[in-house]
């Protein structure tokens, strides 16, 4: 408790949905010209609070009070009148439109209803070129990375005069270069006198950037450690899941079989380098690369989600060509997608459709008829077996956890005899507490004999899960490690461009 | 200011939003029976499911079609062409069966069509039946000629009157019985409801609606199924064109007119989501069922056509507001 008020006050802000209290009487200041971490498990209100600050979901009690005044907000134009914006995890802009339209969107500078096309784009200059990143404004937006993509949000939000900026889970999708650009222009915007509030569930981020921090649980509001200095990453956990946890990996060797996968050559869209790789059963390949390595699209040529043009793929030792998915899930080997809400879930269909899509084929009677019996029995035994947290089998997805839907998913997958688990950023934007759930399970299936690959851009996640480490750089591989030998300065030093590696 | 989300639901609103439409279905009926002259008339109820019939065939499958993300306009003029096509092989000596097959076979081929130009070559299927809906019409004017093709085929046009169970009054005179078009709309609400819950083609189908990616990521052959759904869209479509042709007589390439509008709506009315993911046969039950009623009451009470048109329209619009509305709470 500071004895001066915050300039952006939390007052008792509680939000319920039907039956679900999401926010409960959350009360926390930050403070003007610092770095205010939001952190909490998936489910602890992070979120909804962010949204309730947006406007983009008005509370059912409790306010805001912005530099002394007290604020409602029930519309995302009232927050932004009050000097509020929220850049989130997906950003809010129009891809086909150019960058300087999608900063002045909603209010463009006009005369009579024309739009004053010289003055918008010398604006939009301006306010990028202050951000330290000379985009041309004419840029169409969809031609820009990602990371550019952000800082055209953020002019966005200083055009608007926003005091308060909220970053949700922004370096989730970002380059390690961009995400210490990302840092500096949030460091400006504190000497600026901004009040910053940053949602991450990376730990050593909000240790390196930010100031103050408050743990929300569960809705509730845990703690605010006014010095960030003063604490460490073990004592913020704690807050965060109200235990200990030692040890996240829990690491232990297995013995390894024949081979499970194996591939030959295989190209396609990018990956430019013919690529041969093999995994055995019971081992775990870690394939790590910055983004746009070619990654994903190595698995996705693999799973027959992109056509190869050329390669062999041999699973259990049987030559197998793979032209669709299905010919993958067919001879075993499954992909668990980087971006589950696009390519993974189906939201508006229960936990139960979303977890038996894969594996009733090989269940039904009659050439099409559904077994109930086995849907139930398989979706309950998933659910328990994975510790997926849902009420019943028959609510939506959409409404779980991303920790939650990720293990539905890989019950999916679980339902159907696999050979081999091709794991696309497995605990992408999910909270500690699932993650080492999520690394169990992984570790679990390889001692059962999968034969795993795991995409991560997490470094720690790919020492601490992998037997052997692949590092991808421009759409081949540049080097492949055993555990032993892979230290992250090895492994980066084979990630980065090769032109830029002496730079960084 | 206090928000209603926060408030308890009562059981009265969780039943709105289970059965909403059935509800209101059977609140018209009521309504319509008590208020309605002859409403309630066997004869009127006989009428009134035999004008509901041929929207409620074709819905059956544009609840698939709905359901998966897509969209069919081309039934509005299979329809007719299906009826056309029948008459045509009748008068040139063919036999029933055989115009029936000819009519379907039709239907299955612009189906096909339709289906494999959306899937395989991923055109936006509005464009799509559109353009197909156009071709079609022209069809059906080429095979007839530009006229009206009589059909004289005693087995055809006792298709439409066969009935079962016929309940005669004191005079002889027929009180009331199911006929076989209306037989056939109820099997087909039967038999597409049940592919539709206990299927994987029909499960596929939500999933498809749902999230295509994922669909196709999780193995499900998008394609395939899309490229079945379109062809059944046809083959029912002309089935409900060779029945209505049977009921009328002729084959009329003029026939049906803006029904695709009218099987779409039905199926919207009734909850079915226009974006895909969403949709049972109870909705569509309900949505054809609404839109017949309302129509069947507006003609007993004498209003003018014109304005039938409006009343309908505000009916949709009004529904699908309601349905907006329910999902943002």
């Amino acid at each position: 408790m500071t004895a001066t008020p915050s300039y952006l006050q939390f007052e008792d802000v509680t939000k319920t949905y039907p039956g679900v209290i999401a926010l409960k009487g959350v009360s926390f200041g930050a403070n003007a010209g610092s770095i205010h971490a939001l952190m909490g498990e998936n489910g602890a209100g992070k979120s909804t609070l962010l949204k309730a600050l947006s406007g983009a979901h008005a509370p059912t009690s409790g306010n805001f009070r912005i530099n002394g005044a007290s604020h409602v907000f029930n519309s995302t134009a009232d927050a932004m009148a009050a000097g509020v914006a929220v850049i989130y995890q997906e950003l809010h802009l129009i891809p086909e439109m150019t960058v300087a339209e999608n900063i002045y969107l909603g209010h463009l500078p006009a005369n009579r209803g024309i739009v004053d096309q010289k003055k918008l784009r010398e604006q939009a200059a301006a306010q990028l070129k202050r951000l330290g990143e000379p985009i041309d404004p004419d840029t169409k937006l969809s031609r820009l990375p990602i990371g550019q993509r952000q800082m055209v949000e953020i002019a966005k939000a200083l055009t608007r005069g926003a005091k308060v900026i909220a970053f949700d889970e922004p370096t989730s999708s970002l380059s390690a270069r961009e995400i210490d650009k990302l840092f500096n222009v949030i460091r400006e915007l504190r000497a600026q006198g901004c009040v910053i509030l940053y949602v991450s569930h990376r730990m050593e981020e909000v240790f390196k950037l930010c100031d103050a921090c408050t743990v929300l649980r569960d809705g509730r509001h845990v703690r605010t450690h006014e010095k960030l200095s003063n604490i460490t990453p073990a004592m913020l956990v704690q807050d965060m899941v109200g235990r200990d946890i030692a040890d996240v990996f829990g690491y232990t060797p297995r013995p390894h079989g024949a081979p499970a996968l194996e591939v030959a050559g295989i190209t396609g869209r990018g990956v430019t380098a013919p690529i041969s790789l093999n995994v055995a059963q019971g081992e775990i390949l870690g394939l790590f690369g910055l983004v746009g390595a070619g990654r994903t699209e190595l698995l996705k040529l693999l799973f027959g989600a992109e056509c190869a043009t050329a390669g062999e793929i041999k699973v259990n030792g049987q030559p197998t060509p793979i032209r669709t998915p299905s010919d993958a899930i067919e001879a075993g080997l499954v992909y668990c997608t980087e971006d589950r809400k696009k390519e993974g879930i189906v939201p508006i269909l229960s936990v139960m459709e979303n977890c038996n899509m894969s594996a009733r084929r090989a269940h039904v009677r009659f050439g099409g008829l559904i077994n109930e019996t086995w849907e139930k029995t398989n979706a309950q035994q998933q659910i328990s077996s994975l510790n997926v947290k849902t009420p019943t089998p028959h609510q939506l997805i959409k409404h779980l956890s991303g920790g939650n839907q990720q293990k539905v998913i890989l019950g999916r997958w679980l339902s159907t005899k696999i050979r081999v688990l091709l794991l696309d950023e497995p605990t992408r934007g999910i909270d500690i507490g699932a993650k080492s759930e999520i690394y169990q399970i992984i570790f679990r299936l390889a001692r059962e004999g999968t034969g795993i690959i795991v995409v991560s851009s997490d470094l720690p996640e790919v020492l601490g899960l992998a037997d052997r480490v692949a590092v991808m750089r421009e759409g081949a591989i540049s080097a492949v490690f055993d555990r032993t030998e892979a230290s992250p300065e090895r492994v980066l030093a084979q990630a980065l461009p090769v032109e830029k590696a002496f730079v960084a | 200011m206090s928000s209603p989300t926060g408030k308890p639901v009562s059981p009265f609103v969780t039943l709105l939003d289970r059965a909403g439409m059935q509800l209101i279905l059977g609140a018209l009926i009521i309504v319509c029976w008590l208020s309605v002259r002859n409403f309630g008339s066997p004869e009127n109820i006989m009428n009134l499911l035999l004008q509901v019939s041929t929207v409620g065939i074709v819905a059956t499958t544009m609840l698939f079609c709905l359901a998966s993300g897509n969209f069919d306009l081309s039934v509005g003029t299979l329809i007719p062409a299906g009826g056309v096509l029948c008459a045509l092989v009748l008068r040139h000596g063919g036999s029933l069966p055989l115009a029936i097959i000819a009519a379907l076979a039709f239907g299955a081929f612009v189906g096909l069509v339709n289906g494999v130009v959306v899937a395989r070559f991923k055109i936006n299927p509005l464009i799509t039946t559109l353009s197909t809906m156009m071709m079609v019409r022209g069809a059906a004017f080429v095979f007839a000629d530009g006229k009206s093709i009589g059909i004289a085929n005693e087995t055809m046009l006792n298709l439409a009157n066969a009935a079962f169970p016929v309940i005669y009054n004191r005079n002889g005179g027929i009180l009331f019985q199911i006929t076989l078009p209306v037989w056939i709309c109820l099997g087909l609400f039967a038999l597409f409801g049940f592919v539709l819950r206990r299927t994987t083609f029909g499960r596929n189908t939500l999933a498809i609606g749902g999230n295509e990616e994922a669909a196709r990521l999780a193995g499900i052959n998008v394609n395939s199924v899309k490229i079945t759904i379109f062809t059944l869209q046809g083959i029912v479509a002309t089935l409900a064109g060779v029945l209505l042709a049977a009921r009328l007589g002729i084959g009329d390439p003029k026939t049906a007119q803006g029904s695709e509008l009218s099987i779409i709506s039905a199926c919207v009315l009734g909850g079915v989501s226009l974006s895909g993911g969403v949709g049972r046969m109870s909705y569509v039950i309900a949505g054809v069922f609404i839109m017949g009623i309302v129509e069947n009451a507006m003609n007993l009470l004498n209003i003018d056509s014109f304005y039938q048109y409006i009343v309908r329209g505000a009916i949709l619009l009004g529904a699908v507001m309601l349905d907006q509305l329910k999902q943002r709470r």
